[in-house]
């Protein structure tokens, strides 16, 4: 039962046409049609190949019983194409896709939610699009409500509805359907924090109990980390990555941006420049990584950066932080600078030394940001480079209390090890 | 596309679909429209809350239409053109007729729209598409049922005073009849929409094309008023014709009736509905790329 097949997909390709060919009227449709006959008639292969990309490009993946699948990958790898592909509203050009289950999917919540039809009669339409009969809805309706929390609302037309009561709406009719395979695309964006989480531990409920089996895309990596224990990786068309959610992660933030050894600020790396710089009396120019040729450490090191900056006129006590980020977009933490710098006007070149040790396993930006101490607790900045340091830090195994680094529940951070001592 | 097999398996019954670049032969997923037949009927409901939300007059508006439309007919050709209607009550003969034909026009009209009006649907979530046609049809023909309520107390009031000669035994092929009318523009519809997502021409063309289709179905004038000659034998090949005088026939006893044109007229439904079918679950399967 457990290692039943549910999904088999072998050699599946899609191809779509560039350019806007396909929306064209009749006329140049004949015209088309009649150059290419002319050009085989030439003996030339039909102009098919050409204008043509594989949206996906041989993906090949069996997905078992009760098993959370996570989708990542850039914008344009082919996540939704394969999942429009297994939600059956597109056809594949090339392979075969076994579907061994009810599938229901949502690549959109609420779909064929009218306005002006009341939340009871939209849950019964959406119910039915989504292949529930009648009296199924109607013996889940209680359930759907409550899981909703549109009580109240329910015999109000869906227009006059927040937002978030809509998406919750249309989110409980769907992970209430009686189906086998759950497809989901970027739904838990919308919605908030605390219905995100609520719908995440149905559907992992769902999973472990009934035996569902969930196939999910998110650029949220958390969620993802949260729903499921195994996660490919998509790029270009194909699967580059099938494992654990952690080794996704990485290699997708692989794919994601190479990682320069070397940066120059340009404008593109400031945000609200006229308001935090009204007077540009500081820049920081360039970073350039001393210590290694590319920015991936081990915990244990400490990197070197060199910063080019220059001071339009001179400073007293600038400063610098690194505000790290995670790569999930979660601030991890913050490193302030032990010292100061009285700074002449000109060109200087200001070596940091960025201990790493408190950083667990995963990708980080770091956002350097140079301020001046105003000598009241208080700080004034005088510019901010973002991102101004992007590395990784690798996982060190071997040790002889290594345990591996659980970043969902524990943080990005590790602090100071603890101390046992038996009394 | 696939094939579903509904069977045992561990209590719970199994499904397997398996999705292919191509299908051999006519695929018309009828089986699976059934299974969806609650989401037919919704979407049959939904368009009529839909259509007459936030009017006046609301569902009335069934019934008015065709009124001013016969009036119309009435006037331009009973009166100024000076066609007659065969000898049955002006006002009866327009009003039926224009209910008729206006069943068939719905059911063409809605459903050539079928994929660009549901395009946003069609493009989030899989349901058999031939849903949307049906509930089209269903739409036409329970607004068809609406315009009987006027239509009755007139056509038995006719029928008292003896003005007309109906064919009563014949009355039970009416349902029948008016089926395959419904169907036919359903066919010629959904034929259409499916062009539609390749070539938008069409769009326009389906209104001129409808007008157009009315004249030539002897549908504000009798076929006998025709004078015998080639239009009017071209005019009865038209299967539209052919219900509509049917019809005619068994209920205002007033028609011209050609067996075998009658059956030329079944042989070209079907043969709408099946190219219509295939043609669109051809379409269906990939028109989210092309749209």
């Amino acid at each position: 039962m457990k290692d039943e097949v549910v999904i088999q997909v072998r050699g599946l390709r899609k191809q779509y046409r560039l350019g806007k060919i396909n929306a064209g009227t009749l006329e140049q449709a004949i015209r088309e049609r009649r150059e290419r006959k002319k050009a085989m008639r030439r003996g030339e292969t039909a102009g098919r190949g050409e204008g043509t990309f594989y949206a996906l490009d041989g993906i090949d993946l069996t997905v078992r019983r009760g098993e959370s699948l996570g989708i990542i990958g850039r914008n344009g790898a082919g996540k939704s194409t394969l999942l429009k592909i297994l939600s059956r509203i597109t056809a594949p050009t090339e392979g075969v896709v076994d579907l061994y289950g009810r599938v229901s999917s949502m690549l959109e919540v609420g779909t064929g939610f009218s306005g002006d039809m009341t939340g009871r009669e939209n849950i019964f339409m959406n119910g039915a699009i989504l292949g529930m009969t009648r009296d199924e809805i109607r013996e889940k309706m209680e359930d759907i409500v409550r899981f909703s929390g549109v009580e109240d609302f329910l015999d109000t037309p869906v227009k006059r509805y927040s937002s978030g009561m809509y998406v919750r709406l249309g989110f409980s009719v769907a992970t209430h359907l009686e189906s086998d395979i759950v497809i989901m695309d970027e739904v838990l964006a919308v919605g908030d924090v605390d219905f995100q989480k609520k719908c995440i531990d149905r559907l992992s409920r769902s999973v472990k109990e009934q035996g569902k089996t969930v196939l999910f895309v998110s650029h949220n990596m958390n969620a993802v980390r949260q729903l499921c224990r195994r996660c490919i990786v998509l790029d270009r068309g194909r699967i580059v990555f099938d494992g654990d959610v952690e080794g996704a992660v990485s290699t997708y933030l692989g794919t994601d941006r190479s990682l320069p050894a070397e940066v120059e600020f340009g404008p593109e790396y400031r945000q609200d420049d006229h308001l935090v710089r009204p007077v540009i009396r500081f820049s920081i120019n360039r970073m350039r990584l001393i210590s290694g040729d590319t920015p991936v450490f081990s915990c244990e090191e400490e990197a070197v950066l060199e910063l080019a900056c220059r001071a339009e006129v001179p400073l007293r006590g600038v400063a610098f932080r690194f505000e790290v980020w995670y790569q999930d977009h979660t601030k991890a933490a913050t490193a302030l600078s032990g010292n100061a710098l009285d700074l002449e006007a000109g060109e200087h070149s200001i070596r940091v030394v960025f201990p790493l040790r408190h950083l667990t396993p995963g990708g980080y930006r770091a956002d350097i940001v140079a301020f001046q101490y105003d000598g009241r607790g208080g700080e004034y900045r005088i510019d901010a480079v973002y991102p101004g340091f992007v590395f990784q830090i690798r996982p060190t195994a071997g040790e002889r209390y290594y345990v591996e680094w659980r970043g969902q529940f524990w943080g990005a951070v590790r602090l100071d090890d603890l101390t046992l001592r038996l009394q | 596309m696939m094939s579903v097999k509904g069977g045992g398996g561990s209590g719970t019954p199994s499904y397997h679909v398996r999705l292919v670049p191509k299908t051999r032969g006519i695929h018309l997923g009828l089986g699976e429209v059934w299974r969806y037949r609650d989401l037919v009927l919704l979407l049959t409901k939904k368009t009529f809350t839909m259509t007459y939300q936030q009017t006046l007059l609301g569902p009335l508006w069934i019934l008015l239409h065709p009124v001013f439309s016969s009036l119309v007919h009435m006037l331009v050709f009973g009166r100024i053109a000076g066609i007659g209607t065969g000898g049955v009550p002006g006002i009866l003969f327009y009003f039926a007729s224009m209910a008729v034909w206006e069943m068939f026009a719905y059911s063409l009209h809605t459903n050539a729209q079928t994929f660009i009006s549901s395009a946003h649907l069609f493009s989030k979530v899989y349901f058999p598409r031939l849903s949307v046609p049906f509930s089209g049809l269903l739409v036409s023909l329970l607004k068809f049922c609406i315009q009987l309520i006027v239509i009755l107390p007139m056509w038995t009031v006719y029928l008292i005073r003896g003005d007309i000669h109906p064919v009563l035994p014949a009355l039970p092929l009416l349902p029948l009849l008016l089926l395959q009318l419904s169907m036919l523009g359903m066919s010629v519809g959904v034929l259409l929409s499916s062009l539609t997502t390749r070539y938008r021409d069409l769009m326009h063309l389906v209104g001129v094309g409808t007008s157009l289709w009315m004249y030539a179905s002897a549908v504000v004038y009798p076929l006998d008023a025709l004078p015998p000659g080639r239009l009017r034998s071209l005019i009865t090949l038209n299967p539209v014709t052919q219900i509509m005088e049917l019809i005619r026939r068994i209920t205002l006893g007033e028609g011209m009736f050609s067996l075998p044109r009658y059956l030329f007229g079944v042989a070209l439904t079907l043969l709408l509905f099946l190219a219509g079918a295939a043609v669109f679950s051809h379409v269906e399967r990939t028109f989210e790329d092309t749209i």
